[in-house]
């Protein structure tokens, strides 16, 4: 019998943990998919987050790091640095990536290094129960901003991709959704893309995902698809910021 | 003539590293630290590595945690409000049992507070770096010529115990210049890094480096095996140097800089016809209680001469075990005591026996 | 056989190249030494001073309360070490920039316009290297030839004028008329 479809060989037989209609399960499908498409689990190092997703060391079946909050990108710098052959990528939410990693993930941007950067958006914090994230929408209810967030108060979000688009070492930075096959079929192709600049030299790359929190939305999986539309869309426009290769000096 | 060279001791560091085969440092400029990275700068690139620049000493370490993951022999330094900063990335080392080095040119604290030498880095260093359960190995050179020995050291015992090391400097070691001879470390036989996460190349099983472990008996028994590691180090690699203390009423306890200044004080005091000695702890974990211990068998006294309000006099009084008196002497702030008033000390503490 | 030096002096005076030069003589002599700078904001202008021990045996402390041999190459540093020197050690003061006089009787005071020296024989800026001399001279502590071969070895040979001064400058130093 012909198999159509199976599981990617970078993703382990194992259940993953996430929340029903949460989409780190499309996401780390994607990552894997690209893996074995361009044939590099045994020189990929993936180095989790802390975060929902920081049990990602169980689910790919590349060599695996688990970083402190924040600091995948550092810890990327360093296993790249010293394994250049390495393909190596982190993948970190929100919380991870904007707020309490910022200057790790800014200065790896900034340095050109040449990793790939996974980032799950979904502007909350998921793992501790819907807390407010650097990406949480103006007006949107958290459970450190229950009245919704204020701009005068909590400040406004950090739209990362716009941001990092201005670093001559960002090679790509671009903004992906996973709400439908049509979006899910382009978050691959720069997710792909992301990787495939590594290979080539290019840069660091990042692929930002807007994805869903039915839970701590409080929202089934099917609206929660649609506040992304309504909401975080309007906010956080889909697109390609930058897409290119990071500028360096001669060796 | 001889075949030493006259060095900084915070060059010597760096290039004692390089002699151990590290090549790639990872760090931020504070004072007075801030030599082993420029050394490395000049230096790496030309023995095809790399010296990088991080944005902050949170970053610092954690490239060298990814750096240590991947297999590879790293190091990075700096001075203590930097090692406060580093203390997560070095908890997280420990509890992924990676090894590496890790070295603090200690300055005057709390807080911002000087530049010039101290030891008040102690309890940090022996007990308080990082959250949770663990330890590091931390050797005190008290030498230029102790920087660069026990900086090639402290790499092989990281590698053989699978833990981060410590060395524990002070901004006049680091600043000072002294003879040093390369020519001469000795190797051993490491285990090899079968754990590291550098790619499995089709050929093995994944790697995973990680010190999450969210069920408790889980957590439990991954620390009972580090620690049976750490009962190793305790048994074999304790390390400490004595002078006079066979026949001493006094020893005083010193290590690093004020040890040398220990050294001529006891002289001094014998000259005035007490009998003082001096126990030199080079490991300050794992540290030489057991030999402290016997001591207090003919010694009368143990006095602790640091650079600080008195931090390793705890482990002096937890070794001695209320045998004999321990008290403490010094100087804190960046002040390092003068030979003058230890030995005063020494000729005090013997009256009043 | 332990002497212990204090260098001191403004920046740009060359206080901690003195001070290495003593130490690495001792070095290559075979003795033991240590030098100790003074570090952080004295690294940029201001005062500077240095410490080095040279010794036969094991050297303790690096550092020095009270030297057997002060340079004291401006009032500053005059003020400062002057009445640390160990009784029965000696001062070299530069008396163009001291314009003080000791009044210790347990120490030995050697005054030498070592700044007016430099500038009289075409030697500006090597102050430091006549004070050497005097040093050199004054103590026995290394053969002259030892230190003038360290002190030379250090200097590309390309620079054959820096080379002569530093030459002319030791030879004016040793040759001082000391009272």
């Amino acid at each position: 019998m012909k198999t159509v479809f199976d599981r990617p060989a970078a993703l382990t037989d194992v259940p993953l943990h996430y929340c029903p209609g949460c989409t780190h399960g499309i996401v780390h499908r994607l990552v894997a998919e690209t893996i074995d498409e361009l044939g590099i689990l045994g020189s990929a190092v993936g180095i989790a987050p802390v975060g929902c997703s920081v049990f990602a060391y169980n689910y790919f079946e590349c060599d695996m790091i688990e970083a402190a909050h924040g600091r995948a990108p550092a810890v990327a710098t360093g296993v790249k640095r010293t394994h250049p052959d390495a393909v190596v990528f982190t993948y970190q939410g929100d919380g991870d990536l904007a707020a309490i990693g910022t200057a790790e993930t800014v200065h790896a941007a900034t340095r050109g290094e040449n990793i790939t950067v996974i980032f799950i958006n979904n502007c909350i914090y998921g793992m501790t129960g819907g807390q407010m994230a650097p990406t949480t929408i103006p007006g949107q209810v958290t459970t450190t901003s229950p009245y919704g967030r204020k701009r005068n108060v909590q400040g406004s979000p950090i739209r990362v991709c716009e941001m990092l688009s201005t670093l001559d070492g960002v090679a790509l930075a671009a903004r992906v959704t996973v709400d439908c096959p049509k979006n899910i079929l382009q978050a691959k192709k720069m997710i792909k893309k992301a990787f495939q600049n590594q290979i080539d030299k290019k840069g660091f790359s990042i692929v930002e995902v807007l994805s869903t929190c039915p839970t701590n939305w409080g929202l089934a999986p099917l609206d929660a698809l649609q506040w992304l539309r309504d909401n975080m869309i309007p906010y956080y426009p889909l697109g390609v910021y930058k897409d290119g290769e990071a500028i360096r000096d001669e060796e | 003539m001889s075949d030493k060279v006259l060095m900084k001791g915070n060059e010597a560091i760096a290039e004692a590293a390089i002699a151990a085969g590290c090549v790639y440092f990872f760090g931020y400029p504070i004072t007075p630290q801030t030599e082993v990275a420029e050394y490395m700068a000049r230096r790496l690139p030309k023995v095809g590595g790399l010296c990088l620049q991080a944005e902050s000493e949170v970053a610092a370490i954690n490239m060298l945690m990814g750096a240590s993951a991947a297999g590879t022999r790293a190091m990075t330094s700096s001075s203590s409000p930097g090692i406060s900063l580093k203390s997560e990335g070095i908890s997280y080392i420990a509890g992924c049992d990676l090894p590496c080095l890790i070295v603090n040119v200690q300055r005057g604290g709390p807080g911002l507070g000087g530049i010039q030498p101290s030891q008040q880095d102690y309890y940090q260093a022996t007990r308080g770096v990082g959250h949770g359960d663990l330890r590091l190995i931390v050797l005190a050179p008290s030498s230029v010529q102790e920087m660069a020995s026990l900086t090639a050291e402290a790499f092989d015992l990281a590698d053989t115990y699978r833990m981060p090391a410590m060395l524990l400097a002070d901004g006049a070691l680091g600043q000072m210049m002294e003879p040093v001879d390369f020519s001469a470390f000795p190797k051993r036989d490491l285990p090899p890094k079968d754990w590291a996460t550098n790619g499995t190349k089709g050929a093995r099983k994944k790697n995973i480096v990680n010190s999450l472990f969210i069920e408790p008996d889980k957590l439990e028994q991954s620390i009972l095996t580090r620690y049976e590691r750490y009962k190793k180090v305790e048994a074999e690699e304790v390390r400490y140097e004595e002078v006079m203390t066979e026949d001493a009423d006094i020893v005083l306890v010193a290590f690093g800089i004020t040890a040398r200044i220990a050294k001529s004080a006891i002289a001094e005091a014998r000259k005035a016809g007490v009998k003082a000695g001096l126990l030199r702890p080079i490991t300050l974990w794992p540290f030489p209680k057991k030999r402290l211990c016997e001591l207090a068998d003919t010694a009368k006294a143990f006095v602790s001469v640091e650079m600080s309000m008195g931090q390793m006099v705890d482990d002096v009084r937890l070794a001695v075990n209320g045998k004999r008196p321990v008290s403490f002497f010094g100087r804190t702030g960046g002040m390092i005591p003068s030979v003058e008033e230890v030995t005063a000390e020494i000729l005090n503490v013997s009256a009043s026996l | 056989m332990t002497t212990r030096f204090i260098f001191a002096g403004s920046g740009g005076q060359g206080i901690q190249f003195s001070g290495k030069q003593m130490a690495k003589t001792g070095m290559h002599v075979g003795l033991n030494v240590t030098f100790l700078p003074s570090y952080g904001p004295e690294m940029r202008g201001g005062t500077s001073n240095c410490t080095v021990v040279i010794s036969d045996g094991e050297i303790g402390s690096p550092s020095v309360s009270s030297p057997d041999i002060l340079v004291a190459m401006n009032l500053p540093s005059f003020d400062k070490f002057e009445p640390k020197v160990a009784p029965g050690g000696i001062l070299f003061c530069d008396s163009t920039l001291v314009n003080k006089k000791s009044e210790r009787d347990d120490i030995r005071a050697v005054y030498v316009p070592a700044t007016g020296l430099a500038s009289d024989n075409g030697l500006t800026g090597f102050a430091n290297v006549i004070l050497l001399g005097v040093i050199l001279k004054v103590t026995g502590i290394f053969e002259f030839k030892d230190f003038e071969d360290y002190l030379l070895s250090n200097i590309p040979a390309s620079k054959t004028a820096l080379i002569e001064k530093n030459k002319a400058a030791l030879e004016l130093g040793y040759a001082y008329p000391v009272e």
